[in-house]
């Protein structure tokens, strides 16, 4: 075959192409939200939680909102910034549509925040939790509806050493971005207020095997506070007990730790896990209950903070739509709208944003229980209007550089 | 003291771990130089197969052999339709093999969803032993019983059956054995489904440890190669030593220097890989 | 031709769809750099993505922490991979086929782990963002996709001089009679391992200038470049468009990075689509799509060495 056969099929392939892909322009068509997040591979089970709480926001609105079609496009970020990056870049320029919403990996976060800026398309951080979003590398077009990683243990590491009496504690946590920033958190406040901790671990992303971090564990301290996601959140409480550990050391963690996401599939060994997070399926509201029971029908599964914090991110949106009467072209306007949102009755409690863009909200302190044969994080303590800086000045607390795995430095070690 | 006996224990629990899934590698490279991507799949089809074996109201020993005969089959069609004409090509086999482990990868998300799960096992392999202010969890103990069982099937079966020394024979010399009227077709369909059997049998084993959840097919596809490359290829000795070394290393390695966890397993692996290029153990 | 399309495509095309291209261009010159080594020498390797990711790295920390120029990193990335090349070639070219295969593998592996764990400089799993556009003090700024598409396709164009002016030369029929029979061109006096070296040297360092380019059309870099499944994916571009063509890896990586993009819109199950494609590419076109509608690139040069056993869509090999 000539060299010229093949540039002819490949300018056909072009035309082909190019032909395809141009849009279809409707005037005044439907509001369009890109939803972005992980569906293959392994973050994929968050991906489906994620997608359905955004799905049953849209539809419990009929899908409209002030008159208006409300169409949601999900796209697959497949665990991979590069992939997030030019799934955006698709949605911004050839779906066209009107915001994006969730993202649940902080390395998404961080590759898409320039971007986000760049294109100047109003974006909504439902899940992605990496601290410096909202504070050191704030994204002037995004707000966040989730928390940021170290929001919760603020107010616990008060709590552990008030209320639980713990003085000397071992951290054990994924080294990873999330890993340090809810270590950093908890260390913070516990540390002010008297605390020690004497040990922190960090087993690398990953890890099935937890044998060698703990037998390092110190046998002297008063708990552990171990911070797991996911599959190794669920490998975990197994391997931490029959190390011979619970019975001498109390197991508290971070909200992920002991998440709903998990707790199905984990087993007595949980009981008794002490755990701070902005959600929880076990919260004794009106709205949360139907909620709770509405996902629960519809999807087979008890809602954990994956799918609160999209189906509030849905809400949010909506309200916002909605302030703007649907018209969501005017960008600016539309931001600017999204920064007002108040959800005083979403599933978790009331949520409003600092000025930041990051949520104030209630933190829940709660313990794994069994109830009629399941296992729920039962709510034992409430902690109202937390903001992501605590009760430290915005101004002082961004002067500190980003938690991480040496800040703050390990005193007591 | 204790932190050096309860890590050594650790490094040949996971050890044991790591010669169930990698044995069988080892003998399907060793015989037909196959590369297989597809082994992490095995895994974890195998473990995902026993869980739904479980849930339909199976117990324990069920589970191993319902994902050991599967996986098994699989493994028979995967090398029967398309591996066995890629003799000798080692991009093809790479390829295919990679080609079936992400449509296997899919295909478990479809069937199975993707929220991770633990393998339910038995009350008595629960729980832990306790000697002085030592804990030697059962269940690790177990999965050393099952890898010391199945490294002596596999060392009687090869020494001294017939079958054995047909397969050994085929390892050694394929053109040698086929001449001397050793079916090796036969013989070396054998033994790839009994490399994927063995590592479902890891996949069970391991899913009452670690878990079934998706992704762990790529993620344990590394630590195949690093004990196979370090053992040697085709030699079911290396494997065991590969993976005990590879087990011990890996717990030490993350115990000692963590910052460099995934450095302290392949640096090695390249090391002896630059020294030996077939491995320890392994025969060119 | 082709190459005539490719100059004048980016009014026609959507600005996603232009993006896709950019990115299938810098992809192009990864799957050609690979064909040295694996289409004209006949050596597999696992751990091509590497040299790809450091040349990426590279521009990462080198733009980002020390707001370093184009004129600093793209001579940094090349020289970082062509080094590693140099030095990882050293121990993988002691071993062939399968062995080759796994030395490879566990070099890449390597390079890998240490972008994944050494976080002071690599951030991790975090990876490194925002990375600005290049300034070249043109009128057009790069930061634009139009712009930035040509000097992508500029760096395609010199990639694929380069190569194809290496291939044509006596040294990449060297490489070839090495990829037919070793112990004939020892025989024959050549010294084989020198040229499979250089040939690993320069193919990473091919890799690396792609590198150079991805960082700057992403705007990011992380791990996931430098993953054993990525090795994998170029070895399928080169084998889907067919070996030792250099055209023909080119055409392959367009067609996986199209499928990956865009069949992910249609459907969630791009990856069992991904990996039928695989293993159809091996059962039905083993020597590619170009070698299947046996297009043979034009000979240079008569035959030099005698080719009894080899097949149709190998002959030659320069274009």
């Amino acid at each position: 075959m000539s060299s010229r056969r093949i540039a002819a099929i490949s300018g056909l392939l072009l035309v082909a192409l190019s032909a395809g892909a141009s849009p279809a322009w409707a005037q005044k068509g439907p509001i369009k939200i890109g939803f972005l997040t992980q569906m293959t591979g392994g973050g994929a089970a968050v991906g489906k939680d994620m997608s359905n709480g955004f799905m049953m926001s849209l539809e419990e609105i009929g899908s409209q909102i002030a008159g208006r079609k409300v169409q949601a496009i999900i796209e697959d970020t497949q665990g991979d910034p590069g992939q997030a990056l030019t799934r955006l870049r698709k949605l911004v320029e050839s779906d066209q549509v009107h915001a994006v919403a969730g993202i649940f990996l902080a390395n998404e976060g961080y590759a898409l925040a320039p971007k986000v800026d760049e294109y100047g398309i109003p974006t909504v951080w439902a899940v992605v939790s990496a601290d410096d979003l909202t504070q050191r590398k704030p994204t002037k077009w995004a707000v966040r509806t989730g928390w940021t990683s170290s929001q919760p243990n603020h107010p616990f590491g008060e709590y552990v050493t008030k209320t639980l009496g713990y003085k000397r504690i071992v951290t054990i946590a994924m080294d990873y971005a999330f890993g340090w920033e809810q270590v950093g958190g908890f260390q913070r406040t516990f540390e002010e207020n008297g605390g020690q901790i004497v040990q922190k671990l960090w087993p690398p992303l990953g890890t099935t095997d937890f044998g060698p971090f703990l037998a390092q564990i110190k046998r002297d301290a008063d708990a552990v506070f171990a911070v797991m996601v996911a599959a190794s959140a669920l490998r975990f409480p197994k391997q931490y007990q029959d190390a011979g550990l619970k019975a001498r050391l109390p197991l508290i963690g971070g909200g992920t730790s002991f998440d709903e996401f998990v707790l199905p599939s984990l087993g007595d060994e949980a009981i008794g896990a002490i755990s701070p997070l902005i959600y929880s399926a076990a919260i004794d509201t009106p709205m949360n209950r139907r909620f709770v029971k509405e996902f629960r029908t519809k999807y087979g599964k008890v809602p954990g903070y994956y799918g609160e914090a999209s189906y509030s991110a849905g809400r949010w949106i909506a309200e916002a739509a909605k302030a703007v009467g649907g018209g969501v072209e005017g960008k600016e306007k539309f931001l600017s709208a999204l920064k007002k949102v108040e959800l005083p009755d979403a599933p978790r409690g009331p949520i409003k944003l600092d000025a930041y863009g990051n949520p104030i909200q209630n933190i829940y302190v709660r313990k794994v229980e069994k109830k009629d044969g399941e296992l729920w994080n039962t709510v034992i303590h409430t902690f109202p209007n937390v903001s992501q800086f605590w009760n430290y000045k915005p101004e002082v607390f961004l002067k500190q550089p980003v938690y991480d795995r040496n800040y703050p430095a390990c005193k007591y070690c | 003291m204790e932190f050096w006996v309860t890590q050594t224990f650790n490094g040949i629990s996971y050890g044991a771990l790591l010669f169930l899934l990698a044995g069988g590698l080892s003998l399907i490279f060793g015989m037909m130089r196959i590369v297989n991507m597809t082994h992490g799949s095995y895994y974890l089809l195998g473990g995902y197969v026993g869980l739904s074996a479980i849930w339909r109201g199976g117990n324990f020993p069920l589970a191993i052999l319902a994902g050991a005969l599967v996986i098994a089959i699989v493994g028979i069609v995967e090398w029967n339709a398309f591996l066995k004409r890629l003799g000798g090509q080692e991009l093809g086999q790479v390829l295919t093999t990679m080609g079936f482990a992400l449509i296997f990868q899919d295909l478990a998300l479809i069937i199975w969803g993707g929220d991770p799960y633990t393998i339910p096992v038995p009350a008595m392999l629960s729980g832990a032993y306790q000697i002085g202010q030592l804990y030697f969890p059962v269940y690790r103990i177990f999965i050393i019983a099952v890898a010391a069982l199945v490294a002596v099937l596999l060392w009687l079966v090869l020494e001294q059956t017939r079958v054995g020394a047909m397969m050994r024979a085929t390892v050694d010399d394929p053109e040698m054995a086929r001449g001397v009227g050793i079916n090796v077709h036969g013989i070396s369909m054998m033994v790839f489904a009994l490399g994927a059997l063995l590592a479902a049998v890891a996949g069970v084993v391991a899913g009452g440890f670690v878990g079934v959840y998706p992704g762990a097919d790529f993620e344990i596809l590394p630590y195949a190669f690093v004990v196979v490359i370090v053992g040697g290829m085709g030699s079911l000795k290396g494997a065991l030593i590969g993976s005990l070394l590879v087990g011990l290393l890996d717990n030490f390695g993350k115990a000692l220097f963590p910052e460099l966890s995934y450095f302290t397993l392949f640096a090695p692996m390249a090391a002896i890989l630059a020294m030996r290029p077939t491995g320890l153990y392994g025969r060119a | 031709m082709i190459f005539f399309l490719l100059l004048v495509a980016p009014p026609f095309l959507s600005s996603f769809l232009l993006t896709l291209v950019t990115q299938a261009l810098i992809y192009a010159i990864v799957a050609m750099s690979l064909d040295i080594i694996l289409g004209y020498t006949g050596l597999a390797s696992l751990g091509h993505a590497a040299y790809f990711g450091l040349g990426a790295y590279s521009v990462g920390i080198l733009a980002t922490r020390y707001g370093a120029g184009f004129g600093i990193t793209l001579p940094a990335g090349v020289f970082l991979a062509l080094a590693v090349a140099a030095i990882f070639g050293l121990v993988a070219l002691r071993a062939t086929g399968v062995y080759f295969l796994m030395i490879t593998l566990a070099l890449g592996m390597v390079v890998w782990g240490l972008a994944h764990r050494w976080v002071t400089v690599t951030q991790g799993d975090n990876g490194i963002s925002a990375i600005p556009r290049p300034d070249l003090g043109l009128p057009w700024s790069l930061a634009l996709s139009i712009p930035f598409y040509y000097f992508a396709l500029a760096g395609f164009f010199i990639a694929f001089w380069i190569l194809r002016t290496i291939v044509r030369s006596p040294f990449g029929q060297t490489l070839v009679g090495i990829r037919e029979s070793e112990s004939r061109m020892r025989t024959l006096g050549y010294h084989v391992w020198l040229h499979k070296y250089i040939g690993f040297v320069i193919a990473g360092g091919v890799a690396g200038f792609a590198g150079v380019l991805w960082a700057y059309y992403n705007g990011f870099v992380s791990p996931v470049e430098l993953q054993l499944a990525t090795s994998v994916e170029v070895l399928l571009m080169v084998a889907l468009g067919g070996r030792a063509t250099l055209i023909g890896p080119a055409l392959g990586a367009a067609i996986i990075v199209f499928l990956k993009n865009l069949v992910s819109v249609y459907t969630h199950r791009w990856l069992l689509i991904l990996g039928a494609v695989y293993i159809l590419t091996i059962v039905y076109a083993p020597e590619g799509i170009l070698g299947a509608i046996k297009w043979r690139p034009k000979k240079v040069k008569p035959k030099t060495v005698g080719v009894e056993d080899l097949t149709e869509g190998e002959i030659g090999g320069s274009v």
